[in-house]
């Protein structure tokens, strides 16, 4: 424990515990999370019953799709690139659901396993040819999304086929009943929770790290030993694999038809960049592109709520996401300056680990802990 | 990532170093251009038919059009380093205003075409502000205003309305030779953008704006301006491709620029052309050449009887094989002598 002398020292921690949760709340990867409040509460204002918990765990499981959509994107962004190809990648993933496990129940888990190779094969081609082939990632999912949905709609004719048996659209559909408070916990919410926490501890173990370097500086990164285009094929993979799960979910309440999926990549993207997260990489949360989901649905929601036109939803949509990035490039610039704050900098969690001394209140906080500060 | 385009001044000194100077690559756009008109015209003398008569030359420039018209536009935004994904709402927005003022009569032409203009026009500014003033990468800004118009168009026009004038109809279906006039006009437009990026010093400026902003900003040159005229151009010609539409159809569709989906098949035929989605490198040419491409590809498909879902796996497989070409080659030839910035990550950051 070594106390600061310098006077233009800037310590670890400013502040209480309290304080620090409000300055990374107005982080952009915070600031998500108080807009959820705030979109929650005024959603619950505007209809009472949605303040019902068996109201809101429904809610949180219809929207768990585009949450894992989201996370998955985030990874592709973070890194620095775009994956256009996740709408395709869904509709694919329905359609062979729909397909290939048809009425036999025995089907579901070689089939399911079957999905799960083709995504992260589909997520291995985007990065192969934006790293290998050096082909922008825009370009790639372009195509790929092209070809996809032109192959999926071809083999399809277009229209809704097959019908996967009830158990596998129990996945998305179902839950576990008879739960007190919540009546009901949806197993889209569980699986959301688990890929959730995994995302997090990912992003917190090497390969996250890595993939942070990767996108905030390749050449730096790769200079520093990391083998750059494994990592970002590996972030278009989790991508897809993101993709496929959210299909899975999506199976069991739209159905099997080729538009499934439809305009989910530009959506995922919204929520990511809603998220606080820097398109360009390097720089977010993985679990507030999560959180950029659900606000994404609850602005939604309450324009519902507020009997707005459904037709005015894109409008309302577009307005908000330019606001929040407008808000967002400000923030960053903010917390890069040197002599500002940059607590929750990166990651932006909304309260900032407590490795505080309430004891010296107003005095400088004499711990430093490993949080880059950039003191100078 | 490096560099997909070799700037033409660096021509001289490689020529030194090799005996044969390699092709800039908007000359290759139009090598691959060449051997996929070669491939399409045998193709069609399978079928039993000529793939150079009049008709399907014509029918050829025809598709051109208004994918060129919107890729020109795209190609000025790309350069600044921005993107535009407004374009198709644009576009739809225009044929219902200009076909609504004018309902059908000759004497409203001027007035409906030159109101759809200025209202392109304003949109484009407001992108332009928004990505130059508030920060917003042209991604998420142009994203936004897309959505923003396109509840509009969901709210107040249920159907198609609105109705072109004869006079417009008239010159969309009339031309020269193998070449409609609208065809014709927006040639004539890509030479004058080609001329401007080439001779003025607003073109310049936006090379070296789209190059790298902030040597730009320390060289003098005032970023907003070049980027804001970019957004506005791309809009009005955005509301000529739209016009060429109400030409064809003779009325206002809300959806008939989202249906083209020519947000992403302007921006793919600019890197098509040879164009780096950074900024900063490419030609209005080589764009011209990258929309022949998908103009071409689009025809032989049709003259083949291919699946229209097929068409798509076609076209995604070509564009991402082309540009690999592309990018690849420079590649292999250049390697970089300092580092460069990603190249996709570089036009996305925002500007610190």
């Amino acid at each position: 424990m070594t106390t600061t002398a310098l006077p233009r020292a800037i310590p670890v921690h400013q502040g209480t515990t309290a304080q620090r949760a409000l300055r990374a709340a107005i982080t952009p990867g915070g600031g998500v999370f108080v807009l959820v409040a705030v979109l929650l509460v005024a959603v619950i204002w505007s209809n009472p019953n949605f303040g019902d918990p068996s109201f809101l765990i429904r809610f949180v499981g219809r929207t768990a799709a585009l949450a894992i959509a989201a996370i998955g994107q985030y990874y592709v962004i973070v890194s620095g690139e775009f994956d256009l190809s996740m709408g395709a990648v869904i509709a694919t993933q329905v359609v062979m659901a729909g397909n290939l496990i048809g009425q036999d129940e025995g089907r579901i888990l070689p089939v399911m396993a079957l999905m799960i190779a083709v995504g992260a094969l589909i997520g291995f081609l985007n990065g192969v040819g934006t790293t290998l082939l050096k082909v922008p990632s825009f370009i790639v999912t372009l195509g790929m999304f092209l070809a996809l949905g032109g192959l999926v709609k071809y083999l399809t004719g277009g229209a809704a086929t097959g019908n996967p048996v009830d158990k596998f659209r129990q996945i998305g559909r179902g839950g576990i009943q008879d739960v007190p408070v919540v009546e009901v916990i949806p197993y889209s919410v569980i699986i959301l929770v688990v890929v959730a926490v995994l995302g997090a501890l990912l992003m917190r173990s090497s390969y996250g790290r890595s993939l942070l370097a990767v996108g905030d500086n390749p050449e730096a990164a790769a200079f520093a030993g990391t083998s750059v285009w494994w990592t970002k094929t590996w972030a278009f993979m989790l991508s897809s694999l993101a993709a496929t799960i959210a299909g899975i979910l999506l199976v069991g309440y739209a159905g099997v038809h080729p538009s499934v999926g439809q305009g989910y990549e530009f959506q995922a993207i919204t929520a990511v960049v809603l998220g606080g997260v820097v398109l360009g990489g390097g720089r977010g949360w993985v679990l507030s592109a999560a959180a950029g989901a659900f606000a994404l649905e609850l602005l939604l929601a309450l324009l519902t709520f507020r009997d707005v036109e459904s037709t005015w939803r894109n409008t309302v949509q577009g307005t908000i996401i330019i606001l929040a990035v407008a808000a967002s490039a400000r923030a960053w610039t903010l917390g890069r300056r040197p002599s500002g704050s940059s607590t929750g900098q990166v990651t932006g969690p909304p309260t900032a680990p407590a490795v505080d001394t309430p004891a010296q209140p107003s005095k400088q906080p004499p711990t430093r802990s490993g949080t880059d500060t950039g003191e100078h | 990532m490096s560099a997909v385009t070799t700037a033409p001044r660096t021509k001289g000194a490689r020529r030194n170093r090799r005996r044969t100077a390699p092709l800039t690559s908007t000359q290759l756009v139009y090598v691959v251009l060449g051997l996929i008109v070669v491939v399409s015209a045998l193709l069609t003398l399978t079928k039993d038919r000529n793939f150079f008569s009049q008709g399907n030359l014509w029918t050829i420039f025809t598709a051109m059009t208004v994918l060129g018209f919107i890729a020109i536009g795209q190609t000025l935004v790309i350069l600044a380093g921005s993107l535009d994904l407004s374009v198709p709402y644009v576009a739809s927005l225009t044929t219902l205003v200009a076909g609504g003022i004018m309902a059908g009569s000759d004497a409203n032409v001027i007035r409906g075409v030159l109101t759809a203009l200025a209202v392109a026009a304003l949109i484009g500014l407001a992108s332009g502000l928004i990505v130059t003033l508030l920060d917003v990468h042209g991604f998420i800004a142009t994203l936004g205003v897309g959505l923003i118009i396109s509840g509009y168009l969901a709210s107040n026009y249920q159907g198609s309305t609105g109705q072109a004038a004869e006079d417009l109809k008239f010159f969309g279906v009339t031309g020269l030779g193998v070449m409609p006039y609208v065809a014709i006009f927006m040639f004539v437009a890509a030479g004058l953008v080609w001329a401007a990026l080439r001779w003025t010093r607003w073109g310049h400026h936006l090379y070296a704006v789209g190059g790298n902003r902030a040597v730009a900003r320390m060289s003098g040159v005032r970023t907003a301006y070049p980027v804001i005229t970019a957004h506005v151009l791309c809009a009005v010609f955005a509301a000529l491709a739209g016009l060429t539409l109400l030409s064809r159809t003779g009325i206002g569709s809300p959806t008939i620029g989202s249906q083209g989906r020519y947000d992403l098949f302007s921006i793919a035929a600019v890197v098509l052309g040879g164009t780096l989605l950074a900024g900063g490198k490419g030609s209005i040419v080589g764009t011209i050449g990258g929309v022949a491409i998908f103009a071409v590809l689009d025809n032989v498909m049709g003259v083949m009887g291919i699946n229209p879902f097929l068409k798509d796996f076609v076209r995604g497989l070509i564009i991402v094989l082309a540009v690999a070409v592309y990018a690849r080659r420079s590649i292999v030839r250049r390697p970089a002598r300092f580092g460069h910035a990603s190249a996709l990550g570089s036009v996305l950051k925002e500007d610190a």
